[in-house]
């Protein structure tokens, strides 16, 4: 068998998002449909060539690049979100003429470019290059529907608050590369565990890059700007910004903190805690009053990276696993959702409230019960994918002994059942209001199948996603 | 021994017909008229396999039987486990025997979605045997908990004026409580290594771990079951739902809890039920007490009786906590006979309401002359729920009694108090709807019993009269199993105390 080198799907990735992007800018009229058929076949061509590759725990490029199972698999997952984000997209853009720009497909495979860049850094110079190269496409993305003010000011707001904390990445970056001499995660490694309890500046320096993904993972007490950003922005955009991003986000934080700052658990685990229970109890209590259904999507994000987060504290494969398993099942969880919010449209016009979804159950059933299945998911009720996740995540915290992180976050799941539910009472028990227009949006329509697909049926067989899950985790910690 | 897998079978059965429901399309008034045929066809026939699974049981064996065991989670020893014991036994039945019975009582007052009130009672039976036969406890929680959401629908769509908030508050009150048992089952797991039931009755757990795990426990099976001062959720529910919500509610729903606590209380936290016996029964004692005397003057007909469910699950705790083989037997045929007459009674009143629609005591008055036949029966119903002797009631209040009085002899005489208080509350309850003078005048031209009314009641009533006089027949199937389970109690006792010096 040919064997390609380990970068060889990110090159092929990138060349061919290029290409995609020269081909659109020499037609006369905006080829969305073309290129986004092109940008899915390129995210599965991508795809077949991760799968060539040897997973073997390889490192290139002088250092700045690492392929081990880990990263390999949060490719796939990163693959295949970037693709339902692009399905979702897909009938959005044609709604508007505004929209229908070919730019469009050709940014999310470029974010989507960056994650992967980000899983497989394994020195601070890389982490930078694939957040930024993410960051700057989702700053377009929140910018996309030109015409209005509100997608302008999402887009400023994210991107002056983006900036900011790409300054924070920064800043720790080169704190730790002023006294460390060095970027690399192994040789920071060593560093940090001949360090002994931890050098001062070191502490800073983590800090300061804890804190950016703390605003990358939307968490608190860095979250503010995402209920604006979420609400702004176009809703395809949302969806891809509540989709993609932070699985990759947490598939780099778990190598950070396992890798180059795990001689620093004492101390990063107490910000860990901290933002793991105030994004919990936050977002439990923020959304009750929410009544724009993208808002409420926003908090109900902060409320999960809470979740996910407390997967991170004890530190062991089991936890990491969790954390996979967690972030994929949301994954899946928020693409159905905005499948769903993206119907919510009457006499052409967007509709953001949660009363427009009044009586949903009557008029279209099928929608309002693909989106109860969602939310039940979301809150974590059996059988649904999502309760799985909050168990392997609660086990994870219990078996590390954070008894208390996990009690408080089982407490506020239940304020936080509250406004899901709120949203299910919204489609079946209140009175209904007019139809939605029904497009003939196909694509959006295989989402919403194939996610309640997974998130109902993974009750019944789950024990390959979930085997491979913990088996790929082993890497991070096979190596100290 | 069966190589079919009767467990599985039975369990997913309503899901599999709920499925077939789902796929009936036409005009309205077929689809509504083919998913009541197709629903109800489906809940019979696992009638007629729990009964089967009765006929199959051997009553000597007091060990897991049936039993099957498939890998689910590999990696981390979560299996898919599942096995009927004389504990669960009678309580897969009832399920069983309940859920077309409550799809009866919808028949005719349920009008709109009939598609999916069926569904959701399908699904709802579904989980129930599935809670009642899980021996994984993961397995047990994922059906335990995913009975709320049938449920929810059941009571938000269905139900009564104020039905959003009582759906809400039956939703979020079970909830709480079920995640705190959630942690409690992790906890065990990272303690044992195993989720497995039959394995963890063999595992030791250390003291101070039982203390913490019977609370976090606790915390889910007394608000399902539900106990004193956990109890506010149930009259609100109860009066929202539909009939056949309210039917399932009494007869299956609150079950679980009692079933929680025999399952997992006594046989894994015996020191800390030991220990925390005599609050339990104060707790009971109370329920029964202030509950029975809400009861006494309840002018709702449907809180009345569902006041009255709170007071007959005190003796249910009396018994079980008990820690005795009279004790334990009697909470559990306790539950048995609630599940009967409480659905019953449920039912009578909801027939009533669908001829009135009024559920308030004052409206109604000599009904008697209208309506013998169901005079009769609402007779039967309320003799076993004030516990007289020839009825089942008797049999499962006096054995918790029994139980608890050779452990604290002050529980018992006050517990007592509670069968007088039933008494009263009942009897006042019967003397206002049948007896004096006919004045209403929507009373006048009331029917008796139609057909399918008779066909849903008597059964329920010849159960309940049978259970009564021949009660060791239940027992002997209910006895080697409650034997075992008090051995293993007694048992982890003395391991626990041997090590102190």
């Amino acid at each position: 068998m040919m064997s390609f080198p380990p970068v060889m799907p990110e090159i092929f990735m990138a060349a061919s998002t290029l290409l995609l992007l020269l081909f659109g800018l020499f037609r006369q009229k905006s080829p969305v449909n073309a290129v986004s058929v092109a940008a899915v076949f390129i995210c599965f061509f991508t795809a077949v060539l991760l799968f060539c590759i040897g997973w073997e725990r390889t490192i290139l490029l002088n250092g700045l690049f690492i392929i081990d199972p880990f990263a390999a698999f949060s490719k796939f997952l990163i693959l295949s979100g970037v693709v339902l984000s692009l399905l979702l997209s897909a009938g959005y853009l044609k709604s508007e003429e505004a929209l229908e720009r070919f730019e469009y497909p050709v940014l999310i495979l470029l974010a989507g470019i960056g994650m992967m860049v980000m899983v497989s850094a394994n020195n601070f110079l890389s982490v930078y290059l694939g957040v930024e190269l993410q960051a700057l496409s989702l700053y377009v993305l929140a910018a996309f529907r030109r015409d209005t003010i509100k997608s302008a000011e999402a887009a400023v707001k994210y991107y002056v608050l983006g900036a900011l904390s790409s300054g924070m990445l920064l800043y720790g970056i080169s704190l730790l590369y002023g006294f460390a001499g060095t970027t690399d995660f192994a040789l920071l490694s060593k560093e940090v565990a001949g360090n002994g309890n931890g050098h001062i500046a070191f502490l800073i320096g983590m800090t300061f890059i804890l804190s950016a993904f703390a605003f990358k993972l939307s968490s608190v007490p860095f979250h503010m700007w995402t209920p604006d950003v979420y609400e702004g922005s176009p809703t395809a955009s949302t969806s891809f910004f509540a989709i993609v991003p932070k699985l990759a986000a947490f598939s780099l934080l778990a190598r950070i903190l396992t890798g180059p700052f795990s001689g620093f658990y004492d101390q990063w685990v107490q910000i860990i805690i901290f933002i793991s229970v105030a994004s919990m109890v936050w977002s439990a209590f923020a959304a009750i009053r929410q009544e724009n259904i993208k808002r409420l999507m926003a908090y109900s994000a902060i409320g999960h990276m809470g979740y996910a987060m407390m997967s991170l504290l004890p530190n062991s494969p089991e936890g990491i696993g969790a954390l996979l398993i967690y972030m994929t099942v949301y994954m899946f969880m928020v693409a159905g959702a905005f499948a769903v919010i993206l119907y919510m449209r009457r006499d052409g016009q967007e509709l953001e409230h949660l009363k427009d979804l009044s009586g949903l159950s009557q008029n279209h059933p099928v929608l309002a019960y693909a989106f109860a299945v969602f939310l039940f998911s979301m809150t974590g009720i059996p059988p649904m994918a999502g309760f799985f996740g909050k168990l392997f995540v609660f086990k994870a915290a219990i078996s590390g002994g954070f008894y208390a992180v996990a009690v408080i976050g089982v407490l506020s799941s239940v304020v936080s059942a509250y406004y899901y539910i709120r949203i299910i009472k919204i489609m079946f028990f209140d009175e209904a209001k007019d139809p939605f227009d029904m497009e003939s949006a196909f694509c959006r329509k295989v989402v919403i199948l194939l996610v309640l697909v997974c998130i109902l049926g993974f009750v019944v067989y789950p024990a390959p996603f979930v085997d491979t899950s913990f088996a790929a985790v082993q890497c991070l910690f096979s190596g100290t | 021994m069966l190589d079919f897998p009767l467990l599985s079978l039975l369990t997913f059965l309503p899901l599999i017909g709920a499925f077939f429901v789902l796929t009936v399309r036409g005009e309205p008034d077929q689809v509504a008229k083919n998913a009541k045929h197709a629903a109800l066809f489906t809940a019979f026939f696992s009638l007629a396999l729990s009964l089967f699974l009765f006929s199959r049981f051997d009553p000597a064996n007091p060990d897991f039987q049936f039993v099957e065991k498939y890998e689910w989670f590999p990696t981390l020893g979560i299996a898919y486990h599942m096995g009927v014991d004389g504990i669960s036994l009678f309580l897969i039945l009832l399920s069983s025997c309940l859920t077309p019975v409550a799809m009866l009582a919808g028949w005719r007052s349920v009008t709109h979605r009939v598609k999916e009130f069926m569904i959701a009672f399908l699904i709802l039976e579904s989980f129930m045997i599935g809670t009642f036969t899980a021996l994984d406890t993961v397995l047990f929680y994922v059906f335990f908990e995913g009975v709320l959401i049938p449920m929810f629908f059941i009571i938000g769509i269905w139900g009564g004026h104020n039905r959003i908030y009582a759906a809400f508050k039956f939703f979020l009150f079970t909830l709480l409580g079920s995640v705190l048992m959630l942690l409690g089952l992790l906890a065990l797991y990272v303690e044992t290594g195993t989720t497995s039931i039959p394995d963890l009755m063999d595992a030791s757990i250390s003291p101070l771990y039982q203390y913490v795990l019977f609370f976090a426990f606790m915390a889910s099976f007394a608000v399902k079951l539900p106990m004193w001062p956990l109890h506010t959720w149930l009259p609100d529910a109860h009066v929202e739902a539909p009939t056949g919500g309210s039917v399932i509610l009494a007869g299956v729903l609150l079950k679980m809890g009692a079933y929680g606590f025999l399952r997992f209380s006594l046989p894994l936290f015996s020191v800390a039920v030991a220990h925390f016996a005599p609050l339990l029964f104060w707790l009971g004692v109370v329920a029964i007490i202030y509950t029975s005397m809400i009861a006494l003057v309840q002018d709702n007909m449907k809180k009345l009786i569902a006041y009255s469910s709170v007071a007959h699950m005190g003796f249910c705790v009396l018994g079980i906590f008990s820690g005795t083989v009279q004790g334990i037997s009697g909470g559990l045929f306790q539950l048995i006979s609630h599940g009967l007459v409480s659905a019953a009674l449920f039912l009578c009143v909801g027939m009533l309401y669908e001829r009135t629609k009024t559920l308030e005591l004052n409206q109604y008055g000599g009904l008697v002359t209208k309506m013998p036949f169901y005079a009769m029966l609402l007779m039967i119903f309320s003799l076993g729920s004030l516990a007289l002797p020839g009825t089942s009631g008797f049999i499962g209040e006096f054995l918790s009694l029994l139980g608890v009085f050779q452990i604290d002899r002050a529980v018992a005489i006050f517990g007592a108090l509670g069968t007088i208080l039933g008494a009263a509350y009942m009897l006042r309850f019967y003397k206002k709807v049948m007896f004096g003078p006919l004045e209403n005048e929507k009373l006048k031209n009331l029917n008796d019993l139609d057909v399918r009314e008779r066909a849903i009641l008597v059964p329920l009533a010849l159960l309940v009269l049978w259970m009564g006089v021949l009660p060791s027949y239940v027992l002997d199937y209910v006895t080697p199993s409650v034997d075992k389970l008090v051995a293993q109690y007694e048992m982890g006792l003395l391991l626990r105390k041997e090590p102190e010096p």
